[in-house]
């Protein structure tokens, strides 16, 4: 897995590349507490070279838009979800959680 | 049937789902199938290794899978604490942001994307057994 971030002036793009997993998880879950850390909560999650993701990124998405939502300050919107992974999230009931977006301009714009 | 040892460590999962994925793969499985395989393999393991060892022990793990009558068995044997999934109830996946529970997710998803989910526990081992019917 391999996490780039890139600063947006409204917003923060977070790109994730490869698996994740229970083993690479905690990175993303790391990365995204460090933007909550810099005050950032308007985050955009780039999922399009992303290959698979297990419940455990699952679970640090949903802990991320808990923290970004806290006090209207934010929002974690999802960008070029893959079709594998679009399918598990809707099975798990996260796809209502997250605002999804094909293309990153508009993601970004979003904000 | 084929099976393999696996040290319950989180940095064998890569080797766990392509161990099955390749199973799945060569018996005609498309996609979709491989993936979601692959996803309850992976959901399996990583219980095993958080709840039956607690994350940190040098437990091992054996995984066997095979396919027969066009259904793929994936059998996960491990030898910690005993961890049955059909006790953990099902979060609900229409709650709020607010009311949503962290656990329960993998094992809601392995009973999803699998055919038949079956949990077997006895004096020495656990013993987990999954099925899916090729579409």
């Amino acid at each position: 897995m391999e996490i780039s971030t890139q600063e947006f002036k409204h917003c923060e793009m977070i790109k994730v590349k490869g698996r994740v997993d229970s083993a690479t998880a905690p990175q993303l879950a790391q990365a995204l507490e460090k933007a909550n850390e810099d005050g950032k909560y308007k985050l955009v999650m780039d999922m399009s070279e992303l290959e698979y993701m297990s419940s455990a990124g699952f679970r640090a998405l949903l802990a991320a838009q808990r923290n970004a939502k806290k006090y209207n300050r934010g929002e974690v919107v999802l960008v070029g979800v893959p079709d594998r992974i679009r399918e598990a999230l809707e099975l798990a009931g996260f796809t209502e959680l997250f605002k999804t977006f094909d293309d990153p301009l508009h993601a970004v714009g979003h904000f | 049937m084929q099976t393999v040892q696996f040290p319950a460590k989180f940095e064998f999962l890569d080797e766990i789902r392509e161990f099955v994925g390749n199973i799945a793969r060569e018996n005609g499985f498309n996609d979709q199938a491989v993936y979601h395989i692959q996803l309850a393999a992976d959901e399996a393991a990583s219980n095993v290794i958080e709840h039956a060892y607690g994350g940190g022990a040098d437990g091992m793990l054996e995984i066997s899978c095979g396919v027969k009558a066009e259904t793929l068995i994936i059998i996960l044997v491990d030898h910690g604490k005993s961890f049955d999934p059909s006790e953990v109830p099902l979060p609900d996946i229409q709650a709020d942001l607010g009311d949503r529970k962290i656990g329960g997710l993998g094992i809601f998803l392995m009973r999803k994307l699998m055919d038949e989910f079956e949990y077997v526990s006895s004096a020495h081992s656990n013993t987990l057994k999954m099925t899916k019917r090729k579409a």
